[in-house]
């Protein structure tokens, strides 16, 4: 069923009882071509546009859960494409342009909302860090723009310009970007995959390899041995676990990041706006909350809920920042459990395993990544070579000193 | 996060920072065959488990000491807390 302004009306007229659900719920075949590992938005998306744009077949996504239980629908929905480094800014530019055409591509109201990403700076020095940045983003071809204290206060008066310790000098605008509706994102992935026939087989945990002679044959689960020629795996916060049926050690860390709402406001902030001088950063849904977060935790943990310290933190630095949110109640907090890697940057390879291949190492910023990633890793899976952008994402960086460190913190995840 | 600190008593997990899997403490030698490969796993290579986990945690606003805390990763709690001192002795470090 396609859904359009049309079909909203007909269905009000005749009482909504055409509606079917978005998804079937199959039962596990025999065997498959390929199966994806991992019901996330990385995953259904892998599905998606190895259906569509590479026109295979006899795809399933096997999900432990249900659809849009993991960290795609427990993200704060920043969209941004504000790299410095080489080996990303081109990939996620990519995510970028998917977005940009992605609900008319699956015809779903993902509600991709472009109003802008606007990095704060508050020494010289930063600032200098912005230009560059800036300018790298120019060079690939992304716009940005350097806002002085003024060109910040048009679009954010209500910010503390004069705080003491940490005045606004500037900031970083990347107007493309923005936010989006996250569960929305798996939901239409999932529709658009299911239609093409892929089976999404939810409550479905892997919980072994079968590998004969170096070669991947299927996948033990919950729901019996499901044979497959090619396996792709995209987990995120359990990635480790999941790798280590097939004998890995990953250069990943889990740890937990926690996400805030408060309360239904009227429309205060125009965009995203992050925080130079601590760790926080802010937009408001289109229901009306400030959607907020910071640091992660700190230590690793599989626990999908965090500390009360880092709620203390991110508030201060919302009360530091924009002292009007003291005036919000908070509503609600999550954490989600994500696969902190060695340099900050993800990993789309293939294994040591014949027919296994590996998508995760997306820290806290996978969700804008979700477009290219799956177009990637099915470029990858469909055709046992890299997308162009997907390059740098390779197991072996480190092995090379190759890393792609966006902020020069070392093989320390918990400082990325 | 409470750490029962060897020395000084249960103190709050605040005052530490976190290093990582106290594997970290098992430097490779840089003169042995295949240094290369040992240090690339050392630095790079997690287990990452769900469960019990051996990790480093260093009493930056306390006594300056290093600990071995043994915690699982899933439920946070702690089973036991050692100084990282003792435990690289007992392997036979820094004589
Ligand atoms: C609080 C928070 C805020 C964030 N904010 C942003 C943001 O603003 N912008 C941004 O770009 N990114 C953000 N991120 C990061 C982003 O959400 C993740 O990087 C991204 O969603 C991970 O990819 P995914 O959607 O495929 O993961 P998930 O949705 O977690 O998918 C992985 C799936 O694998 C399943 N699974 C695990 N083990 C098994 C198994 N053994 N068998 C079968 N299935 C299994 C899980 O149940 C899960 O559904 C944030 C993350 C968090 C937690």
């Amino acid at each position: 069923m396609r859904y359009s302004g049309f079909r909203v009306i007909k269905e009000a007229l005749t009482g909504h009882k055409g509606w079917q659900p978005a998804w079937r719920d199959p039962t596990p075949q025999a065997g498959y071509d390929f199966v994806i590992v991992g019901g996330g938005g990385h995953g259904l998306a892998t599905a998606y546009y190895l259906a569509k744009e590479f026109g295979k077949a006899r795809i399933a996504v096997l999900e432990k859960g249900y659809i849009g239980g993991g960290n795609v629908g427990r993200n704060t929905t920043i969209i941004r494409s504000n790299y410095l480094l080489d080996g990303n800014e081109p990939f996620y530019e990519f995510s970028m342009k998917l977005w940009e055409g992605l609900e008319q591509d699956f015809n779903y109201n993902a509600m991709v909302s472009q109003r802008g990403v606007l990095n704060l700076c508050h020494t010289d020095a930063q600032r200098d860090a912005f230009t560059r940045r800036g300018n790298a983003m120019r060079l690939n071809g992304v716009d940005a723009e350097l806002l002085d204290r003024e060109g910040v206060r048009k679009i954010a008066p209500f910010l503390n310009f004069d705080n003491a310790r940490f005045p606004i000098k500037g900031g970083l605008l990347q107007p493309r970007g923005g936010t989006v509706r996250h569960d929305a994102v798996a939901w239409g992935y999932a529709r658009g995959a299911d239609q093409r026939g892929v089976d999404i087989i939810q409550n479905c945990e892997v919980t072994g390899m079968r590998i004969e002679n170096g070669r991947i044959k299927g996948l033990e689960t919950t729901r019996g041995f499901i044979g497959a020629a090619k396996v792709g795996v995209a987990v995120a916060g359990s990635s480790s676990r999941v790798m280590a049926h097939a004998g890995m050690r990953l250069p990943i860390e889990s740890h937990v990041l926690q996400a805030f709402v408060s309360e239904g406001l009227k429309p205060v902030l125009p965009g995203v706006i992050t925080y130079g001088a601590g760790h926080f950063y802010v937009s408001q849904s289109d229901k009306g909350g400030l959607v907020f977060g910071g640091d992660i935790d700190g230590y690793n943990s599989y626990a999908q809920r965090g500390g009360l310290a880092v709620v203390e933190d991110v508030c201060e630095g919302g009360m530091s920042l924009m002292p009007m949110i003291g005036r919000a109640r908070l509503l609600r907090i999550w954490g989600g459990i994500m696969d902190m890697s060695m340099d900050g940057s993800p990993i789309i390879d293939r294994t040591h395993v014949e027919g296994l291949y590996f998508n995760g190492g997306w820290c806290y910023g996978g969700f804008k990544a979700t477009p290219a990633s799956g177009w990637s890793f099915a470029h990858l899976l469909a055709t046992d070579t890299p997308h162009p952008t997907a390059r740098a994402y390779r197991f072996d960086r480190f092995q090379k000193g190759l890393m792609i460190d966006e902020k020069g913190m070392g093989a320390q995840p918990n400082l990325h | 996060m409470i750490i029962n600190h060897p020395l000084l008593g249960p103190r709050d997990a605040q005052e530490f920072t976190y290093l990582g899997d106290a594997n970290l403490i098992d430097r490779p030698d840089w003169q042995a065959d295949g240094a290369g490969q040992a240090f690339y796993e050392y630095l790079y290579l997690r287990d990452n488990p769900a469960g019990l986990h051996r990790e480093l945690w260093y009493h930056e606003q306390g006594d300056r000491s290093w600990l071995v805390v043994t915690r699982n990763i899933s439920t946070h709690e702690i089973t036991k807390v050692e100084l990282a001192r003792d435990v690289a002795r007992a392997k036979g470090r820094g004589k």
